[in-house]
């Protein structure tokens, strides 16, 4: 890229921020950057993260109680986790996320299902915990195949005073079955991201090493942070037993509590969603010695790389299954490239997304030819912009909880043929007719990951790119 | 085009030998419970027994059908000429008022939030508030910011109108610029309370900030209040009656522009909605004709109390009966006669209603939704011969059952209709196992039990996520109707020709 063009990007920034009064101005400058050589060589990112919003900018977070019902509990198949609190956020939330799992729904798969304590005007006078307790009891009864209840807080819970420990000590005892309380008030932190890991200390607290693997082998490794949106960790699971391993757990797509329980058992974790499960990751490796890598299954280079990287910590004999399961998806990876690469070549991608895909998809973009003009995430951290910023070209425009105004203003200056964001974002780019796809919910499409998710991928994109309905933007009149 | 490629998505792939394998591998590492069972839990949740318990359930709300305040309070907000709905709490909220909308309406939904967190649950959240009013003003432009409040400020007990004063003070917004306010706690009432309780603020702001209600200036106007409504269809074809009928009218509360906006290459954060300075001259008009009642009982008593109005509060005119008593209605606030033209309307409706009637004759029904939707929903049934049976109304009070009782008990249609308030969908699940229907009729989260129940769902109502477009077509008037009528019978006939042994896959129905 020239001088002239990443000066203009310098200026296209500048001229963003001069809407802003002074003060929020100050701190919004610091979330913005334009990528420039040093920085992909050297790694090093200026982009601020994990701080507070400004009030009143329409951010795109959410909040704790998002981070943990929403991302990392609810997904666990086999437990009642409830929304403790006003009616709202479990309803807000209920089977949006498309986090699938086997099962019959409530029966042993309670998913898709918004179990909530519905507070009145009264349990916040009188405090709440009496019914959670009651509350806890009606659901063994209602859901006699449940192996476990978790305790969601919403914000009224930690504001009124509610012993909600002492009543899953009390409750757990009771019922035989593990009751977590999670304290993932909605006002705690900045974003989804400390409800990501006051969930992963719930899970350490109360159920890691608890259940035992009944015979342990030398290739079993767990799936960290694939939430099986769309049936990402299937599509991501195939591949790993077809080079050889034995997956023990799924954390948490399709997941259950046996599996939280087993998986300081395993020989190697694999995190796919860094920014919500490494506090996990990173505790068992402490505790338990386990080591764990991160590895990246969007698009067949990135996908292949992984692949590689896994098969790198066992014998040779995983890395030659490898290399043929590798060989066996080449053609089929070949004749998608084929047939979407010219579609799509040249294409201009901007991102804004959570705390992972935002980077973890660009090579999936470019393995199709296409470009990544702008990205940055909702609720990452600094560790997520260093691991970013080397994967991104000269040039980039990188942001952190850019709000609407923000990430519609850029969409516009850096003329851009394709926007990922979410659900919020989607239809402002209908109006538009700049074509968008959801990267939270794949658009209620997927799976996307692995070798099959990336032949849905590639046609998704190109559906969204080339579909005929844009050319009637254009009025004649 | 290119060659076709054999590309699985979800809905196909897993089916896959190898995926199943797959998953049956994997029951191991669950501890997965047997098939046998999941097969008897499959049949104990379908007994008697079952039903006994989960009615005696006093705290485990499951699969609720209502949602929560402030949701109501953005789509007020939404409703008049360049207002940005402003949430005072914790930011999370705001994002689930905005994507739950937006699932819905397929339409982006601007709103903010002050962004509150544990500084602010501490020392209370002023200073969120008045930057939130300074950056929301900056970025978004608005001519009027609507605030609602989250829980989290509720419990803390923020003082609105005094931070709000202060911001006028620190000159974050101006003297003159309007911020109307309401509490909407959401561990009280639902969305239609927040609706009813923001709209009642926002009429009370407008009307009183430059003026003397008690001065009126004759008009022969008539006011509009739609409530809780989520069908922008039912916007054009309210205007399309009230023109027909030449009545001069105000909506007060339009939000149908905004949450139906054109795709045309540019993008504004609002659309249409009711002009501020409408609302300032709404005390003048004649009357007031709400659409809803139980989400416009402060709103009805406000205009009654204050502007000294006249108020027809009637629930959704859904079929011809309530239509008929809406002309009426509003024959009667304006004096207007009801054109030849709607009444040839009415009589190709009752012709369509004719032409399908067999089908829909002693059908059996279960139907969930918000009070004044079902009061509409239960008028149409019993006019055609559905049979309501199992009424949920999460959100429903007393008042409302009895109306609704009372309505069942016109009609020999009506007998076996029990309605059940402050229950859920779980329980409505329970009440389909033990007591089969041949349909239903809700919003997206009863596909669920209807499932389970193999029933078809007739999507009617909030929200509607899993099919499009429902919303654009009114359910309300004459043309309503026929829409109503029509998904219903179809939905019946497929039904017909889905379980149809071959002799009877008839050509003609």
């Amino acid at each position: 890229m020239s001088t002239k063009e990443i000066t203009d990007r310098h200026k296209i920034l500048e001229e963003l921020l001069e809407v802003y009064p002074e003060r929020t101005k100050k701190f919004k400058k610091k979330h913005f950057q334009v990528v420039e050589e040093e920085n992909i060589e050297s790694g090093k990112c200026s982009v601020k993260s994990n701080i507070k919003s400004r009030p009143g900018v329409m951010t795109i977070r959410g909040c704790a109680y998002a981070g943990s019902k929403g991302v990392v509990w609810g997904p666990i198949k086999d437990m009642i986790h409830i929304s403790h609190g006003p009616v709202g956020c479990g309803q807000y939330s209920w089977g949006t996320r498309r986090n699938y799992a086997n099962g019959t729904l409530g029966v042993n798969n309670f998913t898709a299902m918004q179990v909530t304590s519905d507070f009145q005007e009264r349990d916040i006078v009188f405090g709440g915990d009496k019914k959670l307790e009651a509350l806890c009891k009606e659901v063994k009864e209602m859901f006699p195949l449940a192996k476990g209840i978790s305790i969601q807080s919403e914000c009224p819970v930690g504001l009124i005073g509610d012993d909600i420990e002492a009543v899953g000590k009390r409750m757990t005892k009771e019922l035989g079955i593990p009751v977590v309380p999670v304290r993932c008030e909605g006002f705690r932190g900045v974003s989804q991201s400390l409800g990501h890991h006051i969930a992963n200390d719930t899970i350490r607290d109360h159920v890691m090493g608890t259940r035992e693997l009944e015979e342990a082998g030398p290739y079993d490794v767990a799936i960290i942070g694939d939430y099986n949106i769309g049936g990402d960790a299937w599509a991501s699971r195939i591949l790993l037993e077809e080079i050889g391993l034995r997956v023990i757990a799924q954390w948490s797509g399709d997941g259950s509590i046996n599996e939280l329980g087993i998986t300081h058992k395993s020989k190697l974790n694999l995190i796919h969603c860094y920014r919500s499960m490494n506090y996990m990751a990173k505790t068992m490796e402490k505790e338990y010695g386990i080591p764990w890598m991160e590895y990246n299954f969007f698009g067949p280079s990135k996908t292949i790389e992984s692949l590689r990287a896994i098969a790198a910590h066992f014998d040779e004999t995983i890395q030659a299954n490898a290399e043929r399961v590798i060989a066996a998806y080449k053609a089929e990876m070949d004749e998608v490239i084929e047939k979407y690469r010219p579609r799509l070549e040249g294409k201009k991608v901007m991102l804004i997304i959570g705390g992972l895909r935002a980077r973890h998809t660009i090579g999936a973009y470019e393995d199709l030819g296409m470009e990544i003009v702008a990205t940055g995430y909702e609720f990452a951290h600094k560790d997520d912009y260093e691991k970013t910023i080397v994967e991104l070209k000269e040039g980039t425009v990188l942001y952190d909880d850019p709000g609407a105004f923000d990430v519609e203003f850029l969409s516009d200056k850096l003329d851009i043929d394709l926007m990922g964001a979410g659900v919020k974002e989607k239809y402002v780019y209908h109006k538009l007719g700049i074509p968008f796809r959801q990267m939270h919910s794949w658009d209620y499409s997927g799976p996307y990951h692995g070798f099959d998710g990336f032949k849905v991928f590639a046609q998704d994109m190109d559906i969204a790119i080339n579909s005929p309905i844009w050319s009637l933007m254009d009025s004649p009149f | 085009m290119t060659k076709k490629l054999d590309i699985k998505d979800h809905n196909t792939l897993f089916q896959a030998e190898k995926y199943q394998k797959q998953a049956e591998g994997k029951r191991v590492f669950e501890a997965a419970c047997s098939v046998q069972e999941v097969e008897d839990t499959v049949e104990l949740l379908k007994t008697e027994e079952y039903k006994e318990k989960n009615f005696n359930r006093e705290a485990a709300v499951i699969n609720p059908a209502k949602a929560c305040q402030p949701l109501g309070a953005v789509l007020a907000a939404l409703g008049f000429e360049g207002t940005l709905p402003f949430v005072h709490g914790s930011q999370g909220c705001v994002a689930y008022f905005r994507s739950h909308f937006a699932r819905h309406f397929k339409e982006p939904v601007p709103a903010v939030s002050s962004s509150m967190t544990e500084d602010g649950a501490v020392f209370g959240g002023m200073r969120n508030l008045i930057e939130g009013l300074e950056n929301s003003t900056a970025l978004y432009k608005p001519k009027m910011i609507a605030v609602s409040t989250t829980c989290m400020a509720e419990v803390i007990g923020d003082d609105l109108s005094a931070f709000i004063e202060n911001a006028r003070i620190e000159g974050a917004i101006d003297q003159e610029f309007p911020v109307p306010f309401a509490n909407t706690p959401s561990f009280v009432g639902s969305h239609i309370t927040g609706y009813d309780s923001m709209m009642r603020s926002i009429l009370a702001y407008l009307s009183e900030k430059n003026g003397d209600l008690s001065y009126k200036i004759p008009s022969e106007k008539v006011n509009i209040i739609t409530g809780f409504d989520t069908y922008t269809g039912n916007f054009s074809e309210l205007k399309r009656i009230l023109e027909l009928m030449d009545v001069d009218y105000t909506f007060l509360g339009d939000h149908s522009d905004n949450l139906d906006s054109p795709a045309n290459g540019e993008y504004n954060y609002y659309y249409g909605g009711t002009k501020l300075d409408d609302v300032a001259q709404a005390h003048n008009a004649n009357g007031t004709l709400l659409l809803q009642k139980y989400s416009t009982k402060k709103v009805t008593k406000y205009i009654n109390k204050k502007w000294k109005q006249d108020t027809i509060a009637v629930s959704s005119p859904l079929g011809i009966k309530n239509t008929d008593q809406l002309l009426k209605n509003i024959k009667e606030l304006t004096g207007k006669d009801i054109p030849q033209v709607l009444k040839d309307e009415r009589g190709r409706v009752v012709d369509a209603l004719a032409d399908s009637h067999p089908y829909l004759h002693g059908k059996r029904v279960a139907m969930t939704g918000d009070p004044d939707l079902l009061l509409g929903l239960i008028s149409f049934c019993l006019e055609v011969g559905i049979e309501p049976v199992h009424i949920v109304c999460t959100n429903g009070d007393k008042n409302f059952a009895e109306e609704a009782e009372a309505l069942l008990k016109t009609s020999p249609y009506g007998m076996e209709g029990k309605v059940h308030i402050g229950k859920d969908l779980w329980h409505m699940r329970s009440l389909l196992l033990t007591e089969p229907v041949d349909f239903a009729i809700g919003g997206t989260h009863m596909k669920y039990c209807a499932k389970d129940a193999e029933i078809p769902l007739v999507r009617v109502g909030f929200p509607i996520f899993d099919r499009h477009h429902m919303h654009r077509y009114p359910i309300i008037g004459y043309q309503g109707t026929l829409n109503l009528l029509t998904l219903i019978v179809n939905t019946i006939l497929q039904q017909l020709d889905d379980e149809a042994p071959a002799h009877s896959f008839d050509a003609v129905r």
